[in-house]
């Protein structure tokens, strides 16, 4: 039977893991090379990577770095961050990415998502949805987060696999960081909505919020940063826990 | 040890070559003839859309060349697909190694499956030492039917061919460069198969 995944993110600044930075020498987090390898060990069904300055300081993802991390993991790898062509592409694969997430770029260029799928098929293609909630609706963010469109977020997720996205990586800005949770109402909409898997992210602080992810929110599979890095919670726990809740994981 | 990834357009040619590299091999990665013939081991490996890879292929006359391979040969994913008879992935003709056609998952469930799936019925040495309901990593929206040159069974929607092998070709629809250590011990497996 299929299982849930549990996810790890890698947020990459400078070469570094960033999440956190305010409260804790980044020595301490890691560096994605040696903290990809490790998740891989303890049983994480994919690892994200996503280049968080890239959009913001008009970078490319930092293509050595991506090579090294595929390079010590023996499990799926998705590269995000400033992506916006088909040559960005080519080069993450060429250094060993399995997919790739866009986010601003297809946004901006919704026709990208048709051209990444039909070069690479979609399950390459994975359309990262920042979100937030504004007067109880939720509308579509760019640029890491910095900018609110007016473009509803279920539209966007339904346009999205329509135009060929393999799957959904729903952020929402309100709960990111918060540790309060994720947002279940829009991560179980846009699974209802669209015929294509759906990560939740942002707000995982229990290991309850990754069971409620996966159950109320509908989600394929749930995302988790910084309770990783600071091993709040560790992924082997984790997944028994779920598994004793009735959640099908690998274990 | 001589192993060669086939290169051509619808590759995760790197993820493969890494994986060779974790297990201690240094893989060849070309799309020419003699360079694929002289290989011990051949790998296929494959991401991408079903008619677009197979007129790659034609146009660089490497259908006939894998066809015709005698040394183990281990197709991956959409290389599975492209070594069964037909796809209905643009409605398009194979290599027909293995007599399989090969359908879109129905829309009952979310399509392209991806993730972390149990395989089982597994009867052949490229499975030593694997258990029963091991799992491993899918990642696609297209599925071979069983038959009888199934070595391992799958269930999303309805049971399909996890694993095929016929004679000296091998064809996985999972990701063993991607399947953890399970994956691992099913690559080292395979390149112990005799040559």
């Amino acid at each position: 039977m299929l299982t849930k995944r549990i996810i790890p993110c890698l947020d990459v600044k400078d070469g570094k893991t960033v999440k956190g930075i305010n409260f804790v020498d980044i020595k301490t987090v890691g560096d994605p090379v040696e903290l990809g390898a490790l998740y891989a060990k303890m049983g994480a069904d994919e690892l994200v990577f996503l280049d968080i300055t890239a959009t913001n300081e008009k970078r490319k993802t930092l293509s050595d770095l991506v090579a090294r991390v595929a390079q010590n993991i023996n499990i799926p790898f998705c590269v995000g961050g400033g992506i916006s062509s088909v040559e960005d592409v080519r080069v993450l694969l060429g250094c060993g990415a399995d997919k790739i997430s866009v986010n601003t770029a297809a946004v901006k260029n919704p026709q990208l998502l048709t051209e990444l799928a039909g070069e690479f098929g979609s399950q390459c293609v994975v359309i990262a949805i920042d979100v937030k909630q504004v007067d109880g609706e939720w509308f579509v963010c760019t640029h890491g987060g910095q900018v609110v469109t007016d473009i509803k977020a279920l539209d966007w997720a339904i346009e999205a696999v329509r135009l060929g996205a393999g799957e959904i990586l729903v952020t929402s800005m309100n709960h990111d960081g918060t540790k309060n949770g994720f947002a279940l109402d829009i991560t179980r909409a846009m699974s209802e909505a669209v015929n294509v898997p759906v990560i939740a992210s942002g707000g995982a602080g229990t290991m309850e919020h990754f069971a409620e992810a996966l159950t109320e929110g509908k989600a394929d599979a749930a995302l988790g940063a910084s309770v990783f890095h600071y091993k709040e919670i560790e992924i082997p726990a984790l997944k028994q826990f779920l598994k004793e809740k009735g959640i099908e994981v690998r274990l | 040890m001589n192993i060669v990834i086939i290169k051509y357009n619808a590759g995760n040619v790197q993820s493969v070559y890494y994986a060779l590299e974790r297990l201690g091999y240094t893989a060849t990665v070309s799309d020419e003839p003699a360079v694929i013939r002289s290989a011990d081991y051949v790998i296929f490996p494959g991401v991408g859309e079903a008619a677009s890879a197979m007129k790659y292929l034609q146009e660089k006359g490497l259908d006939s060349v894998i066809r015709s391979l005698t040394q183990p040969v281990l197709g991956i994913c959409l290389g599975l697909q492209l070594m069964c008879s037909h796809s209905e992935e643009g409605n398009v003709d194979c290599l027909g190694i293995f007599p399989q056609r090969v359908k879109r998952f129905p829309n009952t469930e979310k399509v392209p499956q991806i993730g972390w799936n149990d395989i089982f019925e597994l009867h052949n040495p490229v499975f030593k030492g694997i258990k029963e309901h091991s799992y491993v990593y899918f990642v696609h929206g297209y599925y071979a039917e069983l038959g009888e040159n199934t070595i391992a069974t799958t269930y999303y929607t309805q049971n399909y061919s996890a694993a095929l092998c016929k004679e000296n070709f091998y064809a996985m629809q999972f990701h063993p460069e991607k399947s953890g250590d399970i994956g691992e011990q099913i690559l080292r497996n395979f390149l112990e198969l005799k040559n």
